[in-house]
Parts: C-alpha cells; structure tokens; sequence
C-alpha cells in the first residue's frame, strides 16, 4: 500500500490511529444508535422540542395576524426573514463541500465528518425554505412559485431571480437528500445485521434495500456516487450564486454587485464549516467518537475557515473599495455610512446607526479566525469550540448587514426608516434552532452519524494489492469446471 | 473447517456455496481463481468497496454514466421548453393551460441568459434522480429477500469479513468441484447455504 501511505519526512501521519481494525470502526459508530441515549442527548432533545413548539407558536400566530407581526416594513421589506433564509442554507454548503468537492478531491480525511455534514445540510436547507415559504404573507399561496397549470393560466415569470432561486434550492435540497441517502444504504445494512430485536432489523433493512455489499453492486454504486459528487460540486456553487442573485440583479445600493456569487459562496463555506465543528465538537464528547474524529481531523477543518475567512475578509474591503472608487454617492452612502459609520457622517456629524452590526461582523468573520494562523489554535478543543460560534455570529450579522443596511437608507431621504425586530422575529429564528436540532438529534440518534464503510476504505491496508500479490498455484483437476453444454 | 451441509430435508436445496476470507489480499487473490474457472454467477461481499476487485472478478466498466447524462440533457431540454412555453411561445398544449409570452423589463419573451441558472438547476435534478434510480435498477435493489442471508456468518459482511458467493444456478456449479475450487483459495470458513423450495 505505499501509494497512499503517509510520507513519514513529511510529517504525514495515518488518518486514524495505526492499528484500527474495520471492526472497532463499526463498533464505535454503530454502538451510538444501540446504546441507550446519554442523559446530555435527552435534555438537548427536550430544549429543541421545546424550540420547536416556539416555532410552531411562532408561525401560527403569524399566519393568522399576517407578516405585520414582523418588524419588516417600508423601506425594509426584506429583514430577519431573508437573514435567516441565507444563513440557514448558508450553512447548508458545507456539508455538500465535504461531501462532493473534497471527494472529487480524493481528500480521505472527510470521511469521517461527511455523513454528519450532509444531515446537517439537509436540515439547514429545511430551515432556509421555510422563511421564503412564511414570508410570502400568504403561504396558502405558495404553490403559485410552481410551474404548475392552473385554471388561471397564470404562469411564473423565469426572468425572475427568486424564480430561479425556487428552483436552486429545491434542487439543492433534493440532490442532498439523494445524496445522503445514496451513502447511507451500506451502512443501513451494517445496522441491520447488527441488529438484536426484530423491529430494528426491520426498519434498518427497510432502509438497506436488500444491500449485500456484492462488488457487482459495489462497482455501480461507487460510479453513481461519484457522479453525484460531480453533479454537485457545480450545485453548490450555483446555489449560493442564485441566492445573490436575488441581491446582485436589483439596482439596490450595496446590493448590485457583481462581487456577490464568489463572496456569497465562500462566506457559506466558511459559516458550515464552523457550524459542523460547533456540532462535531459535541457530538464527539457526547458519543466518545475520539477514536474517529481525531485532532487531524478539527486541525484541517480550522485550516478551511481560515481560507475561506479570507476570502470572506479580502470581498470586505473590496466591496468598501469599490463602493469609495465608483464615486456613487448612494452606493458611497451605504457602504461608509451605514455600515463603516465614520466614513460619511450626517448632517447632525453622527455616525450611521447600524455601525455595530458591520464591527460585529468584521471581528467574528475576519479577525477571529486569524487565531487558526496557529496551530495551538487549531488543535484545541476550546479555542476552535468559542471560535466556531463567533463565526457564525459573525455570519448572521454579515447577511443582516448586507439586507437592513442597504435597505433602510437607500436613495431619498424621504423614503428612510428603520428597522426594528418584534417578538415573533425573535421566536421564529430561535424556533428554526429548535427545528434543526430536534431533526438533527433524532438524526445522531438512529442514523450512523459517520460513514462507516467509507471510513473502514481508509484504513491502513483496506484495499488489496493486486499486482504484488503471488498467484495461488493452479487449481486441481478436481477444482476445474464443469464445460458449459 | 468446512461445514458440511446440515439439514437434509428434501424443501431445501443449495442456493450458493459461501467462503469467508480475513484479508483484502487473500479475497482478491481467491477471486482472481474464480474469474479464472470461468464461473459467471458469483459475487465477492465485502464491507466496503475495494479497490482493484473490478479487475481480480473481470468486470466490465459500469454503464451508469450513460444514464446520468441523458436524463440530464433530458433535464435541460425540459426546462428550455417548459420555459419557453410558459414565458414565450403562445398556444396550448394538450389543454394544459395556455401559453403566452410574458415581457418584463423590456426583454425578448424568450431571452436565453435568464433562462440558464433553471436549466442547469433541472439538468441536475434530473440527473441527480436518474442516478439513484438508474442504480437501484442495474443492481435490482430493492430486493425483499436473498437466499446469502440464511447464513448467520454473512452478517460480518457489512463489519469486518470478506465473502465470496458462488450461486447454485450457474453453469459450471457443481456441488464437489466448487467447493474443491474455494477450498483451493484458502478460506477462513466454508459452507454451503440452502434456500427453502
């Protein structure tokens, strides 16, 4: 195996610790959904239902009332709601990153954190649909964004970005699920033939298909993941793009820019990235997945947040530069002083209201992941844990800043507000918390939260070596076959 | 070592012979043996997918890529003309609901760039789609049943054992030269597996 065996001057050393068997790696995986839940599990589980309840209160108040509930009105039409939708599917990206991109890759590392990154995507996207569903006022209407026939011969219109975000998400949401379902039939199987009671056994095998691992299905099953993975990869791009679409293509200050689809996508992988670590952290304490979700594993994830902070830091001040060199005085207005503050002061010599929320923004998402410049920084536990929450902080102040601030103050000043939040915004982005966990704890709790058989692929020895293997000696004349007839 | 076969009852009868091996290396190199004996009706089952058996069973490539791409072109042609009769053309097709062209900011009804992100999206999503089910359907899962699992030792196959399958129905099967052959291969355990009639 000395192809992709580590190269020991390097520094590079095994994924999992030298001397793991394929057994231990079923065991300590599978054991998770087979041992009784640990106390943490049942008092995380009772506050998410309990999130969850507050959404459900949340949401029926507002389909009753109307979305007057909301703080969004004129000039603001677009507030907490489209901040939620964004950072939700935001999060969304990472899981898809590590599933598609790093496999296209040939990064052997995601293994042991993709299956739990693409339940999260699934979850996430859940969460992001939910806001465009609610706050069209009348989600009863909702089927309109379809292009289903209808009495009314009424049609939807493509040239429409948010059409073409309909479509983006639901996709995204469905090559997800397909995706994450496709890699998950094995190890169904592997849960259904450890199963001890008939009921497991049947509803794992329900789900396994019938899988035997037979290397004939093996063979079409690795293509087909493959062209998922290839499919997708370009999916997640476009997602995000669509989704700052919807921005880019109004001629709104501080939205039209072409600088989104790239900033957008980066500043999604760097938001899931850090939430799959916040949860990874976790879950790797709760179920004792040390052995599996190793210090490597956390120091390469910190790595991806330090690049795509970056990325997300360098499209701040290019946003900021480009806003002063356009010479616009309403693009120059949103950027230096609504979000920068000081940069034009107005006519009272007072600073733009908002400033906190772009400060909030630019610590959490630029100078914060700075730390991972350090390796101690990268493998502790308690750094990484603090600095995974700032980011995503950061990141739902950055599509709050991007959304109110370009919004509250745009061209007349007889057309300003501002924007306040109410109660039920407040319940309703806490609820999609509840909603998200409460999916994603039954998840860890049923589901093998870690790709078993692709983790077992990357262990020490797993793949035969074919060509320095020595032939067995001739089978015997009683061995040979019987001629066909 | 070898089990022989217990039960003699006449609704049963053999399904497959079932050798079980330890090690990637010696599965791949007992499959070489298989492919070599000419048998068409065997499997190797292993816990995850290993690397280089395609070449030790002799098998072809797999055709699914074929699948994906029509149903994705199928997916982009599909959105062009849902789009265009919606937005741009104007009759009606098998009394779906009228078509008419729809004009907004000026555009041609039929604008081509505006049209592209919805047509990589239903490219995807066909393709996506097809994917899965193309693969369900070359591999014929869902299956309810399999006579591999009377075995109780087949359940290491998803854990931590490799197992090679040489199923009853095929030509060259032939209860005392089968086994001869797997036994031949060194294997950990042996045993024939029955199927009730």
């Amino acid at each position: 195996m000395s192809h992709d065996a580590p190269i020991k001057e390097l520094g590079e050393t095994y994924l999992l610790p030298e001397g793991t068997t394929a057994h231990e790696v079923t065991e300590t995986i599978a054991r998770v959904t087979e041992n009784k839940a640990p106390r943490g599990w049942w008092l995380l589980f009772l506050m998410s239902l309990g999130g969850l309840g507050a959404m459900g209160g949340a949401l029926t108040y507002l389909f009753v009332q109307g979305v007057g509930v909301w703080g969004n009105n004129a000039p603001v039409y677009w507030a907490w709601d489209i901040t939620n939708f964004v950072w939700w599917i935001g999060i969304g990206h990472a899981g898809t990153l590590i599933s598609a991109i790093l496999f296209l890759f040939r990064q052997k590392w995601r293994t042991s954190i993709n299956r739990f990154a693409e339940a999260m995507t699934v979850f996430a996207v859940l969460c992001a649909a939910l806001f465009p569903a609610i706050h069209t006022g009348r989600p009863w209407f909702d089927y309109y964004l379809f292009p289903l026939p209808n009495q009314m011969d009424m049609w939807p219109n493509f040239k429409s970005p948010l059409m073409w975000d309909v479509f983006a998400v639901n996709t995204y949401l469905l090559i997800s699920v397909i995706f994450w379902y496709m890699g998950l039939i094995p190890d169904f199987a592997t849960l259904r033939d450890r199963s001890k009671n008939l009921f497991r056994k049947r509803a794992y095998g329900f789900f396994a298909l019938g899988w035997r691992g037979a290397h004939r299905h093996w063979q079409h099953y690795e293509r087909a993941y493959l062209i998922l993975a290839g499919i997708s990869t370009p999916l997640v791009l476009s997602v995000h793009s669509v989704v700052s679409f919807d921005f880019a293509t109004s001629i709104v200050p501080g939205w039209h820019t072409t600088i989104f689809p790239p900033y957008f996508v980066a500043g999604a992988v760097f938001s899931g990235f850090a939430l799959v670590t916040t949860l990874m952290l976790i879950c790797r304490s709760v179920f004792k997945l040390h052995k599996v979700v190793t210090v490597k594993h956390l120091d390469l994830m910190n790595k991806f947040m330090l690049g795509t902070g970056l990325i997300v830091g360098y499209a701040y001040v290019m946003e900021l530069f480009i806003a002063w060199y356009s010479s616009n005085p309403y693009e120059q207005w949103v950027f230096l002083h609504n979000r920068l503050g000081w940069g034009i002061l107005d006519s009272e010599g007072n600073w733009g209201p908002l400033w906190w929320a772009y400060y909030t923004m630019v610590f959490c998402n630029v100078v914060v992941p700075q730390i991972f410049w350090f390796k101690r920084a990268r493998t502790s536990v308690p750094i990484m844990f603090i600095a995974s929450i700032l980011i995503n902080i950061g990141m739902w102040f950055e599509r709050f800043v991007i959304i109110v601030t370009s919004t509250y103050q745009d061209f007349l000043p007889s057309a300003w507000g501002m924007f306040h939040p109410t109660l039920i915004d407040i319940l309703t982005y806490l609820g999609t918390f509840g909603l998200f966990f409460t999916l994603f704890l039954l998840f860890v709790r049923w589901v093998p939260m870690i790709a078993i058989a692709e983790v077992k692929g990357t262990l020490v020895g797993a793949h035969p070596d074919l060509h320095a293997l020595e032939p067995l000696e001739e089978p015997g004349a009683a061995a040979a076959p019987v001629p066909a007839e | 070592m070898v089990e022989q076969a217990h039960n003699q009852s006449s609704t049963k009868r053999p399904a497959l012979y079932l050798a079980e091996y330890d090690t990637p290396n010696a599965i791949a190199q007992a499959a070489m043996k298989v492919r070599d004996a000419g048998y068409k009706k065997w499997d190797c089952h292993t816990p995850y997918a290993l690397h280089g058996m395609d070449e030790a069973m002799g098998l072809k490539p797999t055709k699914i890529g074929f699948i994906s791409f029509f149903f994705g072109m199928a997916g982009v042609a599909t959105a062009v003309l849902m789009m265009n009769y919606m937005n741009a053309w104007d009759f009606n097709l098998l009394d779906l609901g009228r078509g008419y062209p729809i004009i907004v900011g000026g555009k041609p009804p039929g604008a081509f760039p505006s049209m592209v992100p919805i047509m990589f999206e239903l490219g995807i999503l066909f393709c996506g789609f097809a994917t899965l089910f193309g693969l369900l359907g070359i591999i014929k899962l869902p299956r309810h049943h399999h006579p591999i699992f009377e075995s109780e030792r087949f359940e290491a196959a998803s854990d931590n054992k490799f197992f090679i399958s040489i199923e009853a129905s095929d030509q060259n099967f032939d209860l005392g030269r089968t086994r001869a052959l797997l036994e031949s291969t060194g294997p950990t355990h042996l045993e024939l597996v029955e199927e009730g009639a």
